[in-house]
């Protein structure tokens, strides 16, 4: 007779539980199929320099960031601070993927808040993009010393994300 | 609004720039339909909600272009689904394949409806058992007669 009443207090407990679960997820955050995946290889003309280009393979046997921004992103100035400062310390080198840009309003973007790259590439039509699954900028790939994607940061780089997830995986990288 | 228009423009530059063998929309209409078929069963991962034949989103856009140049070239819609699948995971399909992480997902909803109607046979078969009318004893039955004189008598 008890179990009567007791079943759907547990049966309530059960969908509370989901939906708390559920609460603490973001839906914008949509787990990439290429993680522990080699990067999507490009030849795109450098962003600064149009008659240079950049691969990844040039990158081979460092650990290395890819950072998906673009001058008509606003979320990407909240990261850009971080990322100054992480071009100080030089702790990784950090690539740039111009995304779907002016190459002029890209210059002009570095010239007045800075420039934290060791260099962009200029990803005019978003194809490349398209080949990282990028949907929402700023997004942000750490790529291991064999070229294998091994986290991508969707939106903003916080203190945080840094600190907690994103320097601890360097470090074990680097040391692999 | 302004922001959404420059990525409109954009995405049409961008368009008009890499797709040289482009034919207006009303010349190629079997194209058109066949990425209509395949994108409406996509989602366009900007606006979650929509598909990607309906959204107007920047990256919806470019993704049109994309599948458009691989209809064109002939490319079935198998490898088309994988060319999504790869980059945006199984969430840019409506549809999501039947494998272990959601057989909960495809199977849940019947596994709840069949234990529901378990549940309510179980219950209507123990109702129908309470229900039934208790044989009245001699003495009960004495008892009732007796008040029924009553009421007759008044």
């Amino acid at each position: 007779m008890k179990l009567r009443f007791l079943l759907p207090l547990a049966l309530f407990g059960v969908i509370v539980a989901f939906l708390a679960v559920g609460l603490t997820r973001d839906p914008r955050e949509v787990p990439s199929p290429l993680i522990d995946k080699p990067a999507p290889v490009f030849d795109l003309p450098q962003l600064a320099a149009a008659d240079q280009r950049f691969t990844p393979e040039s990158m081979k046997g460092r650990v290395w960031m890819l950072n998906v921004w673009a001058s008509w992103c606003t979320a990407c100035r909240e990261e850009h601070p971080l990322l100054m400062e992480l071009s100080k310390s030089k702790v990784i080198p950090l690539i740039g993927l111009n995304y779907k840009d002016q190459r002029p309003d890209a210059l002009k973007t570095l010239a007045r808040s800075g420039n934290p790259y060791q260099l962009s590439v200029h990803d005019l039509d978003g194809r490349v993009g398209i080949n990282y699954g990028v949907y929402g900028v700023p997004e942000t790939f750490l790529i291991d010393k064999n070229g294998v994607i091994r986290h991508k940061q969707i939106g903003p780089i916080t203190a945080e994300s840094w600190s907690q997830t994103i320097l601890p995986l360097i470090e074990k990288l680097n040391q692999s | 609004m302004k922001r959404i228009l420059v990525l409109l423009l954009l995405a049409c530059a961008s368009w008009i720039a890499s797709a040289k063998e482009a034919t207006p929309l009303a010349e190629d209409p079997v194209v058109e339909q066949r990425l209509i078929a395949i994108s409406e069963e996509m989602r366009c991962l900007v606006c979650q909600n929509e598909s990607l034949a309906g959204s107007r989103a920047g990256l919806a856009e470019d993704l049109r272009r994309e599948l458009r140049e691989m209809i064109r070239q002939g490319r079935s819609d198998e490898e088309i689904k994988t060319f999504m699948v790869s980059r945006y995971g199984d969430f840019v399909l409506y549809r999501p394949p039947l494998k272990p992480t959601t057989w909960l997902l495809w199977i849940g909803p019947f596994v709840l409806m069949a234990g529901a109607v378990a549940a309510l046979l179980i219950y209507l078969r123990r109702r129908r058992g309470e229900e039934q009318p208790a044989e009245l004893s001699n003495e009960e039955r004495e008892r009732a007669r007796a008040l029924l004189r009553e009421g007759e008598e008044t």
